[in-house]
């Protein structure tokens, strides 16, 4: 009996507790894109032994976080796919990059070692279409001298739930490929041609190990933490690339941010001859104007001390921090463009 | 005692009866009131892809959320191959199961593998997923496939059914997973009923000198065949409905193909598949209106089974 009072004493002391918590306001509470969600947990557990301030964040993926911040119930949302600057407008929301990734092809094909196949936009679109169907196909051999490619046909791994990872994927081969434009276009979930479907990056990650002369996209993380095979990409400059930390961070130098209303920019297909060609950041979402000001300054507090002291924390987990002049460019937006309700500026 | 009295104190003890009717009344309508609000929840969520495509949804196999075009011909058939597969595998081996352990099996091994088989049902079905992806799809795909492809393969008509890459994923494999789930239930409905056959029945039967398999097919399952009947649908309701387990193994492509060695998808993989991260309303409510299909798929198949059991019924005493 003891023992029941002390658990039902404890249940009413925590509910007491959550309940003040909230009421606090110190609590910020996000939801959204899972690919980030490693790292912004990793920020939050070490933003609230320094700050006290804790945050909530739950990984329902990028459309549950789109449609929870245009409820209100959370105070920012979190999307691998940047809304449109028309959307933004409607909606009274903002958007700013948090951190960056990469995705790479992996394949599964005996005697091919990490970064020794190379492959260009269009023999990868034309894969990824089932135009091209073996391995030792002409237009792989041509790209790959003295690389001895197997007669198998190839099998397609690609993600069968929506994800951030496919509108990259697929937001890079329709600007390389007028093909794969029109026949199947870009976003978070599309119409395969081909193929199997795999659930998350581990779904991909474990087919493409498993299926002989399979060939499948997964995040950076991911390829690097399961000891997958990468392939080289032909980027924008015709130069071939590994994907590393360096291709990445040269695809997020060279992109334009200062045009880019609304941060509306997909790191693909960037110039410069080290850019790693399917590079793209992760967004968070906030509402311009602001019920509450104290949690958005929380929430903003948060971000400002996690671009400035969470890029190793980010490179431990491979991210991609931003790049300096990218950060800078996103806190004169939040100081120009996140007001409380009176109209003044929340972020000085 | 005047008569009054005795009448209020009768009424007196009636309203626990009164109440405990009502309470029991309320249970059993509150089953039908959630029936009725699922349905017309799930109605009203899919009314936007209802209106947008149709009868045509049931038609199509266009499944393209980038020009919101929806078709749910593919999850359609994929649910009903795959839980068909699973049906074809599990009832012979349940009936086995349960013929051997009310029958034939030694009286010390019965309950061990009685409780065997419910331990199987308990479960969870991401278990029977995650053996399906790692343990048993590499082995399928490696030395069950290629077998197929050379020996079933070949022959004509079935032929194209059993041909394509060895990839261990598929609605082959799903319905084989499905099946292992399913099995213990079925087999422990049908050993459940088996076992209340009166002895006398059977023993009369073996007085006659019928054999055992005369025995459990002329005596035992006519005897017992709402039940078993029954555990079959138990069994098939699962197999509709299951999700994980399909969703790790299935293969989750949106194409219809002939070949069982192809991936494919179901109704519930889909949903769970595509839920999170649907964006958009048509998108969204075609989702909705595949779970507004599965519960009518699952309702016409009860429906059948009704049927079939009341055909049986009136066939009763007429056939010999």
């Amino acid at each position: 009996m003891t023992k029941l009072n002390t658990l039902l004493k404890s249940i009413g002391l925590a509910t007491v507790l959550m309940t003040a918590g909230a009421a606090m306001a110190e609590n910020i509470t996000g939801a959204g894109a899972t690919f980030p969600y490693p790292i912004y947990a990793k920020w939050a557990e070490a933003y609230k032994a320094k700050s006290g301030v804790s945050m909530n964040y739950q990984s329902i993926g990028s459309g549950g976080g789109i449609k929870q911040i245009n409820a209100k119930t959370v105070d920012f949302g979190a999307s691998d796919m940047p809304l449109k600057p028309e959307v933004l407008e409607k909606d009274g929301l903002m958007q700013f990059p948090a951190v960056m990734g990469g995705v790479v092809p992996v394949v599964n094909v005996s005697g091919i070692a990490a970064g020794q196949l190379k492959l260009d936009g269009d023999v990868l679109a034309a894969i990824f279409l089932g135009k091209i169907t073996k391995w030792n196909d002409p237009a792989i051999v041509a790209l790959n001298a003295g690389l001895k490619l197997p007669e198998d046909s190839i099998t397609v791994v690609h993600r069968s739930d929506g994800s951030g990872t496919t509108f990259i994927f697929t937001n890079y081969l329709s600007k390389v490929s007028a093909d794969w434009k029109s026949t199947v276009g870009e976003g978070t979930a599309v119409s395969w041609k081909v193929g199997t479907g795999g659930k998350g990056n581990e779904g991909v990650a474990s087919y493409v190990q498993r299926i002989k002369n399979s060939i499948g996209y997964v995040e950076y993380a991911y390829a690097l933490q399961n000891k997958m095979t990468h392939t080289q990409l032909k980027n924008r400059e015709g130069q071939y690339v590994n994907p590393s930390e360096d291709s990445f961070k040269a695809a997020a130098a060279n992109a334009d941010w200062t045009n880019a209303p609304g941060f509306y920019e997909l790191l693909t297909n960037e110039p410069g001859k080290a850019s790693w060609p399917i590079t793209g950041a992760t967004f968070i979402l906030m509402h311009k104007i602001q019920d509450k000001p104290e949690s958005a300054k929380s929430v903003l507090s948060f971000f400002d001390w996690a671009y400035s002291n969470g890029n190793e924390m980010a490179a431990a987990l491979d991210y991609i921090p931003m790049p300096d002049k990218v950060q800078k460019l996103v806190r004169a937006a939040w100081a120009k463009e996140i007001k409380d309700s009176k109209g003044n500026a929340i972020w000085k | 005692m005047p008569t009054f009295l005795r009448y209020a104190r009768l009424k007196l003890q009636n309203w626990p009866d009164i109440l405990f009717r009502s309470i029991t009344r309320l249970s059993a309508f509150s089953v039908l009131v959630l029936l009725l609000a699922i349905i017309v929840s799930l109605v009203i969520g899919s009314m936007p892809a209802i209106k947008a495509f149709g009868f045509g949804f049931l038609s199509s196999t266009e499944w393209d959320p980038v020009t919101d075009q929806f078709g749910a011909l593919v999850p359609i058939v994929g649910t009903l191959v795959t839980s068909g597969i699973a049906l074809l595998i599990a009832v012979p081996v349940s009936f086995g199961i349960a013929l051997f352990l009310t029958e034939l099996s030694p009286r010390w091994l019965r309950r061990p593998l009685g409780i065997a088989v419910e331990l199987l049902a308990g479960i969870p079905s991401i278990i029977y997923g995650m053996w399906g992806l790692f343990v048993f799809a590499p082995l399928f795909g490696e030395h069950i496939e290629p077998w197929i492809n050379d020996n079933i393969g070949v022959i004509p008509v079935i032929g194209p059914f059993f041909s394509g890459p060895p990839m261990g994923i598929g609605v082959l494999t799903a319905g084989i997973i499905l099946a292992i789930m399913v099995i213990p239930f079925i087999a422990s409905v049908m050993r459940d009923v088996f076992e209340v056959v009166p002895a006398l029945l059977k023993e009369s039967a073996y007085g006659l000198g019928a054999t055992t398999w005369e025995v459990m097919w002329n005596v035992v399952l006519p005897y017992t065949k709402i039940g078993v009947v029954g555990g079959i649908m138990l069994g098939l309701g699962r197999a509709l409905g299951e999700t994980m387990a399909v969703t790790f193994v299935i293969g989750n492509a949106h194409s219809l193909n002939a070949s069982l060695l192809m991936p494919g998808n179901s109704i519930s993989s889909a949903l769970a598949n595509e839920f999170n991260e649907a964006v958009g309303e048509l998108y969204t409510s075609a989702l909705i209106e595949l779970g507004l299909i599965l519960f009518f798929i699952t309702f016409v198949v009860l429906t059948i089974a009704r049927f079939m059991l009341y055909k049986l019924s009136k066939r009763e005493g007429k056939v010999t």
